[in-house]
């Protein structure tokens, strides 16, 4: 998020675009409505009529796989009414001429037949962002989740540009993050690409500033990514997968795929709380201590910098994982120094400028968001309210609108699109485990129109068969008007019927993120 | 600034602050009830009542504001007396059951009936309280312990913004309730638990609270480890378990939680959680010692290593692992293994 989440309730206007805020990011989800409650707009774009959808002022019921186009709309809607904020674009900004070369061709009139979508709503939601002072943006996986996911991101980027809402107070730009510490697992350089702090594997300062600091050289080229990683696990390209604390046998797109990779890797270290289904097919599994059983930071989707603490034992001789680590590299001939996670922290904050003003100690008093260069500094709020990370200047960068890469036709008619619900988290490994949560929210399920249901022969209740090119599952319907026509929606959580079965792994080019949100599907009832 | 004086002490607030803030600030207990932090006061359960000098009538010092020159006396004769007559009020329509109550021990009635030496109530029963709620899977509302001080209302309607909760019929049923008689289950509600963390008394508890005292708990500040939001909270642990989770005033959480956040503690401590290293042999996962399965884990490593290169070596960190773990994992797979092979499921 390049601003803060408290700033949320100050909102005038508030754009909600492919997230499902009071379900994924509850707390965050109840702060936007403290804001309705208080007399901020909401603007809502989502395939599902989400329940953020019933407050909004305008809700935008796009089909899957549109943002872009949507983006693109409402950035056409506010030049050609000359709702953007001159002086913004003309002194922080570069690129508008590039800008309106794409998006002059997005007229709302277009805009509405890609989106299926009433352009008068388009015009009205562009108007409401654009002449508000204050206007956030959140989006989450709803915009990552597509082939189109990086033009996507940049979209939301070049309309809060166009309006001068960057770098401002109850503004900017906010991906919500759907995992606790993905925004920290990124800082820290689990990244094929990058050391922590974002510094590039392929600038050689940085790399022998690593070397210096580690004492050993290091390989000067990036790694693959999770998706090329599997591929390549297929193909016997790589033959040892290490796997902390992950299920991609439940979370990633194509499990078949997924399973054929695992089982064919020679050795598969899988380090974990439970036996989790990708557990199951490793070679050696190193049971690991959970949050409630040691010491460490998390870093939210705000990039703010909190602690965890120690509340009771980890279970039989489960370790935490550093210490796992740590042993292994010095059978492998490394040693780290560190004894504890307080001294890792120094190490970190020693090598990533943007965490050098982070210690245990600070952090019993206060918990500042990053960049915090120092000890002295007070952490930073809101980003870019000066300068942005490469200068001066933000430069636009537009993007056409692309479909999908699968698109309905008459095998697979209908559009799938996936999510997350309220009570499940992610592959259910913790959750699942509480029967007062399971009781409500045990059981996989499909969401289809009423229409598309009678059509089909479907009741409420029903059990159907959902497949895809890559799978099919059997799960229970669900008939609500929720989803549109012609798009049904399941959530991921659930192995006994992984909508992952079904998604489709083609990827982003360039973030390499899997079109989650959007394959073809057919629905049968059994 | 404002300048006021508070039993005697002279102290300087803000434009705009209560008297129960100018209280806070100098370290002067008033006694609350419906007050809570997050919430519009509304000097509604009248117990925080205090003397300003020139004004006839006790004010309610969490709503009231401060003035220039104002005098405010905290404790005499006629505010405790006031204050009892407050509190017995609230005892007769409260079932003071408390050897069953899951709230003894951190009951907010039962602590200012201490502290003002009552042990029963003069009045009468006035309210006919409705039947209890049992239907929500994570806490059970009995209305004959509510003092309808209104906590458990405002923060589903101003804080979670649920708008669940409301108080239903005037005068001596007056009740906290769910919209056309529903019960927990059958309703809008979100099971986040907030309003159960609001509530002073007995009436809204968790289930899991039956299995502990509060005197027995040990508090631990940590941060929820589900989504990105990063909300703070208190792990309470008896006798070596996370029993419950109460929410704390994070700065990205004033003082809520989600129903994962609150509620989805239980795979901690989980009888299905690994226990051992281990090591498959012949097609079977099999108990190992640690030695055993680092050993095996490292030899397998430098041996690919040595045959095909670091690059045929990949890592998955976590998203979910903490910053010092995804730390070490990176550099594990850089510095110790020599591949930037090392994702995560951002992606996801
Ligand atoms: S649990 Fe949450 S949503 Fe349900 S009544 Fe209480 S505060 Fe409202
Ligand atoms: S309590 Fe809910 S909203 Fe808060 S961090 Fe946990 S999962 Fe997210």
């Amino acid at each position: 998020m390049t601003n803060s989440i408290s700033e949320v309730v100050d909102a005038d206007v508030i754009l909600v675009c492919g997230s499902n805020t009071t379900e994924t990011h509850p707390v965050i989800g109840a702060q936007i409505r403290q804001a309705v409650n208080r007399g901020a707009k909401l603007i809502v774009a989502d395939p599902r009529e989400i329940p953020l959808a019933e407050e909004a002022e305008v809700f935008l019921p796009i089909r899957p796989g549109t943002n872009v186009a949507l983006l693109n709309g409402m950035m056409n809607v506010i030049i050609n009414e000359g709702l953007l904020d001159k002086e913004y674009v003309e002194n922080r900004t570069e690129g508008f001429d590039e800008l309106w070369e794409i998006v002059k061709e997005y007229t709302a009139d277009k805009v509405g037949m890609i989106c299926g979508i009433d352009p008068e709503d388009l015009k009205k939601a562009a108007r409401l962002y654009a002449t508000a002072e204050r206007a956030p943006i959140f989006y989450a996986m709803g915009i990552t989740q597509h082939t189109t996911g990086t033009a996507g991101v940049m979209s939301t980027a070049n309309l809060a540009l166009l309006c001068g809402k960057v770098g401002k107070y109850g503004c900017g730009v906010n991906p919500l993050r759907g995992q606790n510490n993905v925004q920290g697992a990124c800082d820290m350089g689990c990244l094929p690409g990058d050391y922590t702090g974002y510094q590039k594997v392929a600038n050689p300062e940085a790399r022998a500033k690593f070397e210096a600091f580690w004492g050993v050289p290091l390989p000067s080229k990036p790694g693959l990514t999770i998706t090329e990683i599997l591929s390549g696990a297929e193909t016997g390209d790589i033959r040892c997968l290490y796997i902390m604390g992950e299920n991609p046998m439940v979370s990633d797109a194509n499990l078949h795929h997924v399973e054929q990779a695992l089982r064919r890797c020679e050795l598969l270290i899988v380090q974990d709380i439970f036996l989790t289904e990708t557990a199951e097919l490793a070679d050696v599994v190193l049971p690991a201590a959970c949050y409630a059983e040691k010491e460490g930071t998390f870093t939210n989707t705000e990039r703010r910098v909190q602690r965890i603490r120690a509340a009771v034992d980890a279970p039989g001789e489960s370790r935490e994982d550093w210490i796992i680590l740590s042993e292994i590299m010095s059978r492998l001939g490394y040693e780290n120094s560190f004894t504890s996670p307080r001294e890792i922290l120094e190490e970190i904050a020693q090598i990533t400028p943007s965490y050098g003003g982070f210690s245990y100690d600070r952090l019993e008093k206060e918990q500042p968001q990053w960049p915090c260069p120092s000890p002295e500094h007070p952490g930073t709020p809101i980003l870019h309210t000066a300068k942005f990370s490469r200068g001066e200047r933000a430069i636009f960068k537009p993007s056409p609108y692309m479909p999908a890469a699968e698109q309905p036709d008459e095998h697979y008619p209908f559009i799938l699109t996936t999510g997350r619900i309220l009570y499940q988290y992610h592959t259910r490994t913790m959750t699942g485990k509480s029967d007062d949560i399971n009781r409500i929210a045990g059981r996989s399920f499909v969401e289809i129109h009423p229409t598309d249901a009678a059509k089909k022969g479907i009741a409420q209740g029903d059990q159907v068969k959902v497949a895809s090119r890559r799978g099919e599952v059997i799960v229970e319907a669900r008939v609500t008007e929720r989803v549109s026509e012609g798009v049904i929606f399941m959530p991921f959580h659930f192995a006994e019927a992984p909508a992952n079965r079904l998604t489709n792994n083609v990827v982003d080019p360039i973030s390499k993120i899997p079109e989650y949100k959007v394959c073809s599907a057919q629905v049968q009832a059994l | 600034m404002l300048n006021l004086v508070v039993d005697g002490q002279p102290v300087q607030v803000e434009k705009g602050s209560t008297i129960l803030q100018a209280c806070e600030k100098m370290g002067i207990e008033v006694p609350t009830l419906c007050y809570l932090k997050h919430l519009a006061p509304e000097g509604a359960c009248r117990i925080c009542a205090v003397e300003v000098q020139g004004v006839k009538n006790l004010q309610f010092a969490c709503a009231a504001l401060c003035s220039e020159g104002m005098e405010v006396t905290t404790m005499n004769e006629r505010i405790a007396g006031f204050r009892r007559i407050v509190i017995e009020l609230l005892l007769a329509n409260h079932d003071a059951d408390c050897f069953s109550c899951p709230a003894v021990g951190s009951c907010e009635l039962y602590k200012l009936a201490m502290d003002y030496g009552i042990e029963k109530s003069r009045f009468k029963r006035t309210k006919k309280p409705r039947p209890k709620d049992e239907t929500s899977e994570f806490f059970n509302y009995d209305p004959a312990k509510c003092i309808l001080c209104r906590r458990c209302v405002r923060t589903c309607n101003e804080i979670q913004s649920n708008r669940t909760l409301s108080l239903r019929d005037r005068g001596v049923r007056t009740s906290v309730s769910l919209p056309f008689g529903k019960v927990f289950k059958d309703s809008s509600c979100v099971s986040c638990g907030n309003c159960v963390s609001a509530c002073p008394t007995g009436a809204l508890t968790t289930k899991a609270s039956k299995h502990y005292r509060s005197w027995e708990l040990t508090r631990t500040r940590t941060t929820c480890p589900y989504c990105g939001v990063g909300c703070q909270m208190d792990l309470l642990v008896k006798e070596g378990k996370v029993v419950g989770v109460e929410p704390a005033d994070g700065p990205a959480n004033p003082g809520i939680l989600c129903v994962k956040g609150k509620f989805a503690y239980r795979f901690i401590g989980h009888p299905d959680r690994l226990k051992t290293p281990l090591i498959r042999k012949d097609g079977v996962l099999s108990p190992a010692s640690w030695d055993q399965a680092l050993d095996y884990v490292a030899e397998g490593i430098k041996r690919i290593k040595e045959e095909s290169g670091p690059q045929a070596i990949a890592g998955f960190a976590s998203a979910r692992a903490t910053n010092e773990d995804n730390y070490v994992f990176m550099k594990m797979m850089r510095a110790a293994i020599g591949t930037n092979n090392v994702d995560h499921c951002a992606r996801l």
